[in-house]
């Protein structure tokens, strides 16, 4: 059962997370009305689900609830994005089209669609890792890879990025 | 590629990961192999690319309001929800059918509202008293001086708060701050008793008050609040009750 202190304490702990479970749903969404909405309802769930709260890093277990409200709602509005990770290596997304990135004279922009057009299971890891600064530990409790396997994850997940911006640069130099 | 450490260790060793054993071992490998080298070298440049392209997405602060919002209110439905249900299983048996719903419609009016209100208020005004402490924000008008204290008020509320001094009788005032408390600009003042400060929260309350005195402790900080004319008082700090309850009978005897 919720008491007021519980909203006091989640104001404390958990609500100045804000700012990164907005980053992480806004690249997993790859959309900013819909990550808004996301976090939103991820934010409250994790309120209702505060009394299972015992303690510890309060940022990585806001960033779980929204990855996992941004994978539900994925699966339900946008089903192909997530049929990407079978073929990862031969699918590309839209927004990965060589000649848009090579078009794109603004770095951020650049960057941006690259990092967009990555399957979400890297997306993931590299926003975390990259933008968020958490440790294979924290990324291994948001996102349920193995701790293990989160290095060699991170290890695909930045050469394919690496990649998709090198075959942007060689098409802008034609 | 070839070499298998360029290709996962490497990334544990840039990111910190790898424990000091397998950090010198990888070392010691880097300074002979090129192809690490020059592995580490990309993995560098994205990573400081990827840190200047400032692509963080921070929450609009419409969001950040929208959430506060929802998430006051679904803090207020569970212990409305809790309070409706205790009141009905006491007073079911006593009246009839009808009567027990007319009371507990009553109450919900008369005593839930009331109550939740200032359960409300309380957690408000911890709130503030928590925030007051952080490091700049306790005082606006920093004085022990009541003559400085009292005239910095005028023309920022629309009452005219009580500031008096209580040094001698081991309360000194230490100045004065506007806050915000149930929508209503408030007046806090700051006392300080031996090291801990004690917070007097006062704003304009001219709704029927059930239960006009009360007093209370919350996440180890102590409350006493009570009414006079239309002014509601609330002391709130991590010193004693009885320093609060002392502070409190100096105030209004």
């Amino acid at each position: 059962m919720l008491e007021p202190e519980d909203r006091i304490r989640f104001e404390q702990l958990v609500l100045p997370h804000l700012d990164s479970a907005a980053n992480l749903a806004r690249w997993m969404l790859r959309d900013r009305a819909d990550s808004e909405d996301v976090v939103q309802e991820a934010t409250l769930r994790a309120f209702r689900f505060f009394g299972r709260f015992h303690g510890g890093d309060a940022r990585a277990w806001l960033l779980q609830i929204v990855r996992n409200t941004c994978y539900t709602w994925l699966g339900k509005n946008r089903p192909a994005e997530l049929m990407t990770e079978f073929d990862e290596d031969v699918h590309q997304l839209p927004a990965a089209n060589p000649e848009t990135l090579a078009s794109q004279a603004d770095e951020r922009q650049r960057l941006t669609l690259a990092l967009e057009s990555l399957p979400p299971r890297f997306r993931e890891v590299l926003v975390l890792r990259e933008l968020e600064g958490c440790s294979y530990k924290e990324i291994g409790e948001i996102t349920g890879i193995p701790f293990g396997t989160v290095m060699s994850t991170l290890s695909r997940a930045r050469e394919r990025l690496r990649q998709t911006l090198t075959v942007a640069a060689a098409k802008e130099a034609f | 590629m070839s070499c298998e450490l360029a290709q996962t260790t490497i990334h544990g060793y840039f990111d910190g990961e790898l424990d000091a054993v397998r950090s010198a071992e990888f070392e010691r490998h880097l300074e002979r192999c090129a192809e690490c080298q020059s592995a580490l070298a990309g993995i560098e440049s994205l990573h400081t690319r990827i840190q200047q392209s400032n692509i963080y997405e921070q929450v609009s602060p419409e969001v950040r309001d929208r959430i506060r919002k929802q998430i006051k209110q679904a803090a207020g439905r569970t212990s409305a929800t809790l309070e409706s249900s205790r009141r009905k299983w006491f007073l079911a048996p006593t009246f009839g059918a009808l009567a027990a719903a007319a009371a507990v419609i009553t109450i919900m009016f008369f005593v839930i509202q009331p109550r939740t209100q200032s359960a409300r208020i309380t957690a408000e005004l911890i709130d503030a008293h928590v925030r007051s402490l952080q490091p700049g924000h306790l005082m606006d008008v920093q004085s022990t001086d009541q003559h400085t204290v009292k005239p910095w008020f005028d023309g920022k509320l629309d009452f005219i708060p009580p500031v008096s001094d209580y040094s001698e009788q081991g309360f000194p005032l230490v100045g004065g701050r506007l806050d915000v408390v149930d929508g209503h600009n408030t007046a806090a003042l700051v006392y300080s008793r031996r090291k801990h400060f004690i917070n007097l929260f006062v704003w304009p309350y001219r709704e029927k008050e059930f239960n006009p005195d009360n007093s209370g402790s919350r996440q180890g900080y102590n409350w006493v609040s009570w009414q006079s004319g239309e002014m509601r008082f609330c002391l709130i700090s991590d010193a004693a009750a009885s320093d609060l309850r002392e502070l409190k009978d100096l105030i209004h005897p």
